[in-house]
């Protein structure tokens, strides 16, 4: 599939923003973060704006970005619609909690409640997301049970990592938020692993026979049916080179994992202001790795309609 | 509505015979031409003119050859959208753009509310819809609903373009709900079969498959002895003769 800037920065920002602020919205009212304005005031505009620009810049690849209100309408079947429709819907919980947390200095009682809400919210909009591709029958590397995994944990992993950054700058580093992106890292880690050992592995059931429905042997494109590239093959037709993807798949997890984990470590032991700057490396290190690992999640991705144009297997 | 209805009174659509298409792309070009100026007009023609000529299409034709050597065959084998039963191009649309008919189980999209996500192109593993960037919407064959329920036509012109265009008679065009229809009888004698299957569509049209070879290519043809010279090279003559005309 085209790796297209706009979807990969959408899901990126989006899931670092929505990740943030499912750890505001637990470990605030849990007590494990400072309720202090001026660092919520920064944690909330870094986390809203995250999921404010993702959203802008999804609406960009669309043909008709003014309609994109349209896009709500049909919740009860399109995960794209729920997706749309948990966004929005987010925003009420989240603004509410960042009012108390901001103006009231709370987030106590009910204040909580609305931060746990938000939590929810957000982790329910990464999981639609990720349900858009996960859906797709066409797409063997994305209709499998690692995709909604890898986009919750990858979520929640830049966003510890950001949050803790965040810390740091404020002289409040806490060893809860560090906890949450090591866990989160690890098994984002492991399940990225397992997730290409699996495409390298499997092909989907549909190959040029199926897609042809010959009999007597195997089925090869003798004459194309155009001679430039069309849409199909422009939009669903990318494959990128196999010495490539390896190579990506080394940088993703370098930068991605490998490296901020190391970083989050350290800062824990460091003095103040190396340990700051550890922090703050670990968190743009972290995302990106996810900006890699997202372009290949799209560039690694075979459509069934290539079976048409020349490909045995997806 | 983007949910799918659960029945639909008519199920229309074309059954294509591969054991006589002859790859001469005349239904693409007819679908081109009605199509372009018809319900979803214009179908975009992208550097019509330049070097990377690309535009939307609705009907394409591929050349495949299955198996190998003397078994091998050429079978020329057209695309286009198959207006399936359980399309989950209809179901991805956020919008409702795209739908399915109740009443004839055409798969049509709204061009007024279609915002061009493409997500619908993604989940069609047929590649039967193109995306106009010019328009910026999506676009797909229609079954030529302009055509087929339309009074100003004659009624044996009330077939879609493909159909109506095919010099070989290898598309035809009925209601699969009733199995008195000529595309019906066609697929219980022939043993007309759904593409992709696994996907789980319930694909619509039809597809016929090659008749079984009674002789492999390289037994028909002129016989052999029509192939060699029939002379008698013992004269030295005519010898030269052959030497000098084989040349
Ligand atoms: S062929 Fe593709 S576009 Fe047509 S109904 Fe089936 S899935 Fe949808
Ligand atoms: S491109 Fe248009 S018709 Fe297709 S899913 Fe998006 S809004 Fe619906």
């Amino acid at each position: 599939m085209h790796p297209a800037f706009s979807v990969i920065f959408f899901t990126t920002a989006s899931g670092l923003g929505y990740g943030m602020l499912a750890l505001l919205g637990l470990m605030g009212p849990a007590g494990a973060l400072p309720i202090e304005r001026w660092f919520g005031v920064t944690a909330f505009g870094l986390s809203l704006a995250a999921i404010s620009l993702g959203l802008l810049a999804s609406t960009f690849h669309l043909g008709h970005p003014e309609r994109a209100w349209r896009a709500v309408a049909q919740w009860r079947s399109s995960w794209l619609a729920r997706e749309g429709v948990m966004a929005i819907a987010t925003y009420v919980p989240a603004g509410l909690f960042a009012l108390g947390w901001v103006v009231l200095e709370t987030s106590g009682g009910a204040w909580g409640g609305l931060g746990v809400l938000a939590a929810i919210c957000a982790g329910l909009t990464v999981a639609a997301t990720s349900l858009i591709y996960r859906s797709l029958k066409t797409i063997h590397q994305w209709h499998n049970g690692f995709t909604m995994p890898a986009y919750l944990l990858l979520g929640l992993g830049t966003g510890a990592l950001a949050l803790q950054a965040l810390l740091h700058l404020f002289g409040e580093p806490r060893a809860a938020v560090a906890a949450v992106a090591l866990g989160a890292g690890l098994a984002g880690w492991a399940v990225k692993w397992a997730y290409w050992r699996f495409i390298d592995e499997s092909r989907a059931r549909s190959t040029a026979e199926t897609a042809t429905g010959l009999k007597g042997g195997r089925v090869r494109l003798l004459d194309p049916p155009h001679t430039q590239d069309n849409f199909l093959l422009k939009e669903m037709g990318y494959r990128v080179a196999r010495n490539h993807s390896r190579r990506l798949r080394l940088i993703a997890q370098f930068a991605g994992f490998a490296l901020p984990l190391a970083l989050t470590v350290a800062a824990l032991t460091l003095p103040t202001l190396p340990a700051a700057m550890a922090a703050v490396l670990a968190a743009l290190s972290g995302g990106l790795g996810v900006v890699v690992e997202r372009w290949l999640f799209f560039a690694e991705a075979r459509h069934a309609v290539t079976l048409f144009y020349g490909a045995s297997t997806v | 509505m983007t949910s799918l209805p659960a029945s639909t009174e008519k199920r229309l659509g074309l059954v294509i015979d591969l054991d006589i298409c002859v790859g001469c792309q005349a239904c693409v070009t007819n679908c081109k031409e009605w199509n372009t100026g018809g319900h979803s007009a214009p179908l975009t023609d992208l550097a019509p003119y330049g070097a990377k000529v690309d535009g939307v299409w609705f009907n394409r034709v591929h050349g495949f050859e299955v198996g190998e050597g003397k078994k091998s065959r050429t079978v020329h084998f057209p695309r286009s959208c198959l207006h399936c039963e359980a399309p989950d191009c209809v179901t991805v649309c956020p919008t409702g753009a795209s739908y399915k008919r109740s009443a004839d189980g055409i798969v049509l999209v709204d061009h007024d509310k279609c915002i061009g996500c493409k997500l619908c192109s993604w989940a069609c593993p047929y590649g039967a819809r193109e995306y106009d960037p010019d328009a910026g919407v999506m676009k797909k064959c229609t079954l030529c609903i302009d055509r087929i329920y339309n009074e100003h036509l004659e009624s044996h012109d009330r077939v879609p373009a493909c159909v109506a265009t095919c010099p070989s008679r290898a598309r035809h065009f009925g209601d699969f709900a009733d199995p008195l229809s000529n595309v019906s009888k066609l697929v219980l004698d022939r043993g007309g079969y759904d593409l992709m299957p696994e996907i789980g569509y319930k694909p619509t049209n039809k597809y016929l498959p090659p008749r079984p070879r009674r002789t492999d290519a390289r037994e028909v043809g002129a016989e052999r002895a029509y192939l060699e010279p029939d002379i008698d090279l013992a004269n030295p003559l005519l010898r030269w003769v052959n030497q000098l005309l084989s040349r």
